[in-house]
């Protein structure tokens, strides 16, 4: 997790992700974070996220991403 | 007889398709009538009070509300300025101080944004405008006055020294663009846009024109679908879309997740393309996807109206390979001018030049900086005839076709936008934590770096940064420094800069 909100504070320092909700939905990220994050997440994580699992949900927390990280680790 | 306002297209199509869908957004559909009635109500509403020949600022959110209003300028006989909320706070300001405009027109709910700046001109709102009544001797009487030469719009463009630059084109640079680039993509009454470049560019003429000239239909995408590839295809799929103008970056990024093996734009059929180069991978993930569409690759600056080259994809590519720039359309000359101001040879690196009625004007409120691009053709001391100069450097390959080499300046391309580096250092330099910066673009890796002296961190440098810049243009990594390597001369040393991006994309 620490991982992951060091990957989202490099895109938006002003931004404290281990409480901001709705990422998405308050376009607090764009696409240019989407497209980032996405390749940061490959490259740390090893984690390909497949387009379908690319929706709003998945993207709205720190904790969302997160989860989505972890499922995609254990298939 | 020839045409000679642009506005000629919408008349020519409302009487023939007066009911059918013009622009669409989520919210708000427009019929070829609305348009019509709404941006003749405008006019008449800007005429009456004396407001023309006058750059009006439309400072609205994206929708077809907006779109009308830009029609309703041209119809009052003055030329539109979009302006976006969406824009950072002190470019917004910058371009109110170029224009000092009389009149802004507004949507009433974000009108309270709007009294945050200063910048004199008169607040008109959109519901008013469109409630006034036609005055039918008014507005013919500002039609016979108009020529083609007259401005109709005024987009800005990066500036290296921090300002930017307010391009004006004309009913004549505009009508020349769309009758070829129609042909080019061939266009007709069954096109179905899904537009994706904010109207605050001229990347959107290719949409909002073709639809008046044509009788098509756009779609505006929501933003926010440009992040979510499945819902993107899903919703070009909804709207039966089968023409795109898009940047590469937005192609690329429903390609690269692999949204072809869950969902395929079932209706697509023309695919423009442009600003950028096309990574070769990805583009042939596109052409597998849709093979009976065609790829065109698009080039211009917007001082010569949208674009100005073309190349239709007729072959294979190989990974390493450039997908060329191609030819100009007709009416228009690439010169390939070398430093001395000779043609260059074939094969030989010059300056890409651009000779035609697609010029636009120039810079509004800045002749000195017109001047130094919109020049005599060197090659021509016969008379008077302007090229512009785009400091883009090209060369033919061995098919006579266009290849984009690379910049002369620090002007790059990024995400599908035109940005200096200059401006971005100008920005950075205005800030009280900085005290010296040097921006620079690793092409590789496609991420902008800035390197700085200051006290600032990095973190609340990029904070201070984002009331300046639009999201685009904001450094992708900060890197604090001591001091910055200094030249013999005293200069910023951006070679040795470069070689430590380079190696830390090594070292990583």
């Amino acid at each position: 997790m620490e991982e992951l909100i060091e990957i989202l504070t490099d895109l938006h320092p002003d931004v404290d992700f281990t409480t901001t909700e709705g990422l998405v939905d308050d376009r607090i990220l764009d696409s240019l974070d989407i497209v980032s994050l996405i390749s940061e997440i490959d490259d740390r994580f090893d984690v390909a996220i497949p387009a379908e699992e690319i929706i709003p949900e998945n993207f709205n927390s720190a904790k969302a991403i997160y989860d989505l990280i972890r499922r995609l680790e254990d298939e | 007889m020839r045409q000679r306002n642009v506005l000629e297209y919408l008349e020519a199509t409302v009487s023939r398709l007066p009911d059918k869908v013009a622009f669409a957004d989520d919210e708000c559909r427009m019929t070829f009538s609305q348009v019509f009635h709404d941006s003749r109500a405008i006019g008449s509403a800007l005429a009456s009070k004396g407001l023309t020949g006058e750059p009006i600022v439309v400072f609205m959110p994206k929708s077809p509300r907006a779109i009308a209003a830009f029609f309703g300028c041209v119809y009052g006989g003055d030329y539109y300025v979009p302006i976006d909320p969406e824009m950072p706070r002190f470019r917004i300001e910058l371009i109110f101080e170029n224009l000092k405009p009389k009149a802004v027109i507004v949507e009433r709910s974000i009108s309270d944004e709007l009294s945050s700046y200063r910048h004199g001109g008169e607040l008109l709102f959109f519901d008013e405008l469109i409630r006034t009544p036609v005055d039918e001797p008014l507005l013919s009487g500002i039609r016979e006055r108009q020529i083609d030469t007259d401005p109709i719009y005024i987009v800005f463009t990066s500036g290296s020294t921090g300002v930017p630059k307010g391009v004006v084109a004309c009913h004549r640079s505009v009508i020349d663009y769309i009758e070829q680039l129609s042909e080019v993509l061939g266009f007709s009454e069954e096109t179905r846009f899904a537009n994706q470049s904010p109207l605050y560019f001229d990347a959107c003429l290719k949409e909002l024109y073709p639809t008046l000239k044509f009788g098509a239909t756009t779609f505006l995408t929501p933003k926010q679908l440009f992040m979510f590839p499945v819902k993107l295809v899903e919703y070009l799929n909804e709207h039966r879309i089968n023409t795109v103008c898009w940047v590469v970056s937005a192609l690329t990024m429903i390609s690269a997740f692999r949204t072809f093996d869950k969902v395929k734009p079932e209706y697509l059929r023309t695919v423009a393309f442009g600003s950028e180069v096309f990574p070769i991978k990805q583009f042939k993930r596109w052409r597998e996807a849709l093979p009976e569409a065609t790829f065109t690759n698009l080039y211009g600056p917007t001082e010569t109206t949208g674009m100005c080259c073309y190349y239709r994809v007729d072959r294979d590519f190989a990974p390493d390979e450039v997908i060329p720039v191609g030819r100009p359309f007709h009416n228009r000359e690439i010169l390939l001018l070398t430093k001395d101001n000779q043609p260059a040879a074939p094969g030989e690196v010059g300056e890409i030049c651009v000779r035609g009625t697609a010029l636009t004007l120039g810079y509004y409120h800045a002749f000195d900086r017109t001047d130094e691009v919109f020049v005599q053709n060197p090659l021509n001391d016969r008379y008077p005839e302007l090229i512009y100069r785009t400091g883009d450097l090209g060369r033919l390959n061995e098919r006579g076709e266009l290849i984009f080499v690379s910049r002369k300046d620090h002007q790059i391309k990024h995400m599908g936008h035109r940005i200096e580096l200059g401006e971005i250092e100008a920005n950075v330099n205005l800030l009280p934590g900085v005290s010296m910066c040097c921006c620079l673009f690793n092409k590789e890796k496609d991420k902008i770096e800035l390197f700085y002296v200051g006290e600032d961190s990095e973190a609340e440098l990029l904070t201070a940064l984002k009331d300046k810049l639009p999201r685009y243009m904001l450094p992708n990594r900060l890197t604090k420094l001591e001091r910055l390597p200094l030249t013999a001369n005293g200069k910023i040393d951006r070679m040795t800069l470069m070689r430590r991006v380079e190696n830390q994309g090594n070292a990583e």
